[in-house]
């Protein structure tokens, strides 16, 4: 089984992230990129998927800037075996949409024919939640979101979902569609030689005119701005204090 | 003039410093506490050290390391230089001096150090010989077709856990127009050889944990083919292999010194005092602003040495700036950023008095500020005569 796996590259997780003056979005200039930790959780599902014999082909695909072959050369080092770059946009801040992303999948899908694709749950910069279910749409593929669990068996795959209300368990047909979360898996580190190797592995690059995709924008940003800043606390003196302050001004019981 | 790094190099950076974050951070304030590395918690660094392939990492790939450049070694060592000596010593990097093994010592002491079936330690000073080096008093006599060892060495680093060390032993002397001179051997000294004796050393205020031993020589029996390199020749394999330690003292340095920079920058921009953030005050921004530029002017000066060696570019004076400069300017980095904690920079709370204590010995061991000063300016003068 072909094993394929999109990742973004994103804001790193450990930087500190300013709304640009103007309110048009975020600072990305001389920002530390990083692929989507959510993301390095689907490669490494897919290596281990791949080291229990369960698949025999792991390749990777990044949409975005030229600057994405970066983060497939990591997913490349931690032990995926080819890659696709497909080259949207020159210009970073360009975000190309969910949807957009979902329909050039789709076009890749068809070229690859994988019999898993493993999507992070969501990128941490727009937080969209959305690529997985809109490829599965497009594709008629069943969807497994959420993952933090998943076997396969034949033509199944079992998932467990992280749901509000606890794990769901859910069996699905493949082909199929899965979107992981934070506790599927700890992402391993790109061992010396498998970097050394990654330089050697194969890289295509695409364009989204190759799928036939037009990536014009159909969303308009209003503004971006920095969340409200947390109000002080206060230190209640018992725990009748507390249960008033919810009752009365919480309003939370 | 390029000064970015390649993909690989960005990787190997990342892959290292995310090791030390992990493997490293979460066991430092066990360590410097009770001075002790903990058995398992070394075994697993090695372990996990191996996993990734980055054992030995600085040997060549035909004896099974990675084959690093001096530079992509010296980034390693720079990312390492951000935790714990005690504890990223069983990140394994070999003595390269032992590239000096030939025939049976390959199977013997080589190959096993890089495949970390055995740890090594190198043995120089001596209680009366530091800097001066040919001053050493331990020395070895034929006997026979043997060499019988007397003597003594001290702030033997990571002896506790070596399996065999590298010895630098006295073998004669020469008459020579400034007076006699020492000849010197390297030897190749198995832990347990009768008359061998690794006893524990000092306690020390740096690198707590990261132990200095103390090696007797009682009659010490050794044959000829424990000698590295050749009889008499101790300075060529040490000119030739123990050129660029110094290059990992100052990486270290810079490593280190951005791990305190941040607490300092972060610190400066949360702490209030009279009313607003310290950092706005220009006492403490400067301060930030003299630290960051030493840092960089560190890092350039010392991984442009590293780079020199992989051109086959003379590199002794760069050398000699990069670990003077480097390991002089954490000590000012670590100065300061307690100066902008306060009171608390002192408390065993923070590490930042670990870090401020760990400083002083980058400045003496593998040759002191003055040495260096002195081969620096050696280095300029002689062709002129002076």
């Amino acid at each position: 089984m072909k094993v394929l796996v999109p990742v973004k590259r994103v804001i790193d997780y450990n930087v500190k992230v300013r709304v640009k003056a103007d309110q048009t979005g975020v600072d990305l200039a001389n920002v530390k990129m990083s692929m989507n930790p959510f993301d390095e959780i689907s490669v490494e599902q897919a290596i281990r998927l791949k080291e229990a014999g369960q698949a025999d082909e792991i390749v990777v695909v990044s949409i975005g800037v030229a600057k994405n072959q970066e983060t497939l050369r990591t997913a490349l080092a931690m032990g995926a075996d080819r890659a696709i770059l497909i080259e949207a946009t020159d210009n970073v801040e360009n975000d190309i949409e969910p949807l957009t992303v979902a329909k050039i999948l789709k076009g890749v899908v068809e070229e690859e024919q994988p019999g898993l694709v493993l999507l992070g749950k969501q990128a941490i910069d727009n937080d969209a939640n959305a690529t997985g279910q809109m490829l599965s749409a497009l594709l008629g593929w069943s969807q497994a979101t959420f993952a933090s669990g998943l076997e396969i068996e034949g033509d199944k795959a079992t998932v467990t979902r992280e749901v509000d209300g606890g794990l769901q368990v859910i069996k699905v047909n493949m082909p199929a569609i899965v979107t992981v979360d934070l506790r599927l898996n700890e992402p391993r580190y790109a061992s010396l030689p498998n970097i050394m190797k990654a330089k050697k592995k194969p890289m295509d690059t695409k364009t989204p005119a190759d799928y036939g995709v037009d990536i014009a924008p159909r969303l308009t940003t209003v503004k971006v701005t920095e969340p409200p800043a947390r109000k002080a606390g206060v230190i209640v003196g018992s725990v009748g204090e507390l249960v008033e302050k919810l009752k009365t001004e919480a309003g939370v019981i | 003039m390029n000064f970015g790094l390649t993909e690989e190099q960005e990787m190997i950076v990342s892959t290292v410093r995310r090791f030390v974050e992990e493997e490293i951070y979460p066991h430092e304030d066990l360590v410097d506490r009770t001075g002790e590395v903990p058995t398992e918690i070394a075994a697993q660094i090695k372990q996990k050290t191996m996993d990734l392939g980055f054992y030995a990492c600085n040997f060549p790939e035909e004896v099974g390391g990675a084959g690093l450049s001096h530079l992509e070694f010296a980034l390693v060592e720079r990312e390492l230089g951000r935790g714990s000596m005690a504890l990223n010593h069983f990140f394994g990097r070999p003595q390269n001096i032992l590239m000096a093994c030939e025939g049976e010592q390959r199977e013997r002491y080589l190959l096993p150090a890089v495949r970390g079936e055995r740890m090594d330690a190198l043995a120089m000073t001596e209680p009366d010989a530091g800097s001066d080096v040919r001053g050493m008093k331990c020395v070895a006599k034929r006997d026979g077709g043997d060499w019988v060892v007397n003597g003594t060495k001290h702030f033997i680093s990571g002896a506790d856990h070596a399996d065999f060390i590298i010895v630098f032993i006295a073998t004669g002397e020469d008459d020579t127009p400034k007076g006699p001179k020492k000849r010197i051997t390297a030897f190749l000294v198995d832990r347990g050889t009768p008359g061998f004796e690794i006893a524990p050393g000092y306690e020390s205020v740096s690198h707590r944990g990261y132990k200095n031993m103390i090696l007797r020589f009682d009659n010490c029996r050794l044959p000829d083919a424990q000698v590295l390199g050749e009889v008499d020749g101790g300075f060529a394999v040490m000119n030739e292999w123990l050129y660029a330690t110094r290059i990992t003292v100052a990486t270290m340095a810079v490593g280190r010194a951005r791990r305190v920079f941040d607490y300092a920058l972060n610190y400066s921009a949360e702490r209030k005092q009279f009313g607003q953030q310290i950092g706005k005050f220009q006492g403490v921004s400067f301060k930030l602003a003299d630290m960051i530029t030493e840092i960089d002017a560190a890092e350039w000066l010392t991984l442009s040495s590293a780079w020199r060696l992989d051109q086959g570019l003379p590199a002794n004076r760069e050398i000699a700036s990069a670990k003077v400069y480097a390991s002089e300017m954490l000590a000012r980095v670590t100065d300061e950023a307690i100066a902008i904690y306060g009171g608390m920079g002192l408390m065993n709370d923070l590490p930042l008095e670990r870090f401020w204590r760990d400083a002083r010995v980058e400045r003496i061991w593998d040759g002191t500020s003055e040495i260096q000063r002195h081969i620096i300016s050696r280095e300029l003068l002689r062709p002129l005569g002076a």
